[in-house]
């Protein structure tokens, strides 16, 4: 009887209580709560952080820096020769952004970055990498078979075309700047920016939606 | 946090392994979302705000990335965004213990009181930790 009763409230407690986060957000809980504890980290920074990375910085800041490179040839000039600061013209420089190349696709050459070691990547830009960025699958095949991995994202690259894959760190990433699509020549630097994917300034798009 | 994860195929037994990884289908997972919880976004945010604070470097954060997700790797964990962040989270601990005066043994104790408070908040309350 005595058992039974334990039993039962034991039952009852287990549904009344609150639900129990899962191991690693129990973990993540308790390294902020010391981390902030011991006045490293500013909660509302870290609030602020998840909600724009969540929210609001996707891929639209490198768009448009595609899109004004696109419109502007003496933009594009200085975006392929010095792009943190060109970026900066821009208002959009950030750490993951201070130490980046843009590296332009051709009719002979497509470009595809990688980080074969992590997911280094310009978030900043570009917003949180995609989930098949940070695969294992991807860090490893798009080095040993770009043209595989291509095919795999519908992008099929003729022979004669060289894929260039560049492999980012902590200290150099990469940004790829589509080429602009035939038949977008009156439109506006908004619309363009329209035109351009995330995944084409990865590399993982190459022909891009016109007119 | 929207969405859940679309697991990559488990693999079944695999003797060519170059094989097998051209079938998966990273194309497939293009679109989901980049976190599918909260505390995945908040490693993150955390180990960014502690990069641009001078904790550690972000060249550091990318080592103990890198070395966590090749042991994952090695150990036959699934190639899915769970693995990468609890990788991510590993690495963020091992580089806070070693930078600051935050230690594993520490980790351990609040995240067992984080569990306590838990427990003992009936469902539907705020649940805070009781203070020290």
């Amino acid at each position: 009887m005595t058992d039974f009763d334990a039993r039962k409230v034991a039952e009852i407690h287990e549904h009344l209580h609150s639900h129990l986060p899962s191991e690693s957000a129990l973990r993540v809980k308790a390294l902020e709560t010391l981390l902030v504890d011991k006045g490293l980290v500013n909660p509302q920074t870290i609030d602020a952080w998840v909600e724009a990375y969540t929210e609001e910085i996707g891929p639209k800041r490198g768009a448009r820096v595609v899109a004004r490179a696109w419109s502007d040839p003496e933009y594009r000039k200085r975006l392929l020769e010095n792009a943190p600061a060109a970026i900066d013209e821009m208002g959009y420089l950030g750490k993951a952004t201070a130490h980046l190349k843009v590296v332009e696709n051709t009719d002979a050459v497509h470009n595809l970055v990688v980080c074969t070691l992590c997911s280094c990547y310009p978030f900043s830009i570009l917003g949180i990498a995609p989930a098949w960025y940070k695969a294992a699958a991807y860090r490893s095949r798009a080095v040993r078979d770009p043209r595989g991995v291509l095919a795999e994202f519908g992008v099929e690259i003729d022979d004669q075309v060289e894929v260039r894959v560049w492999d980012s760190t902590a200290e150099l990433r990469y940004l790829v700047m589509p080429q602009r699509p035939a038949g977008t020549e009156g439109m506006s630097e908004d619309e363009l920016a329209e035109l351009v994917t995330r995944n084409s300034m990865i590399g993982t798009d190459r022909e891009l939606g016109g007119e | 946090m929207p969405g859940s994860l679309g697991k990559l195929p488990e693999r079944g037994l695999i003797l060519d392994k170059s094989a097998t990884e051209a079938l998966t289908p990273l194309a497939a997972v293009d679109g989901q979302p980049a976190f599918e919880e909260a505390w995945q976004a908040e490693v993150l945010a955390i180990a960014d705000t502690l990069v641009q604070n001078g904790m550690f470097s972000a060249g550091e954060w990318s080592d103990a990335l890198g070395a966590a997700l090749e042991t994952a790797a090695a150990d036959g964990a699934v190639d899915n965004q769970e693995t990468y962040y609890r990788c991510a989270l590993q690495a963020l601990e091992t580089l806070v213990a070693s930078n600051s005066e935050i230690d594993q043994q520490a980790m351990a104790g609040k995240r067992e009181d984080w569990e306590q408070a838990y427990l003992s908040t009936p469902h539907g309350q705020p649940v805070n930790l009781k203070s020290d």
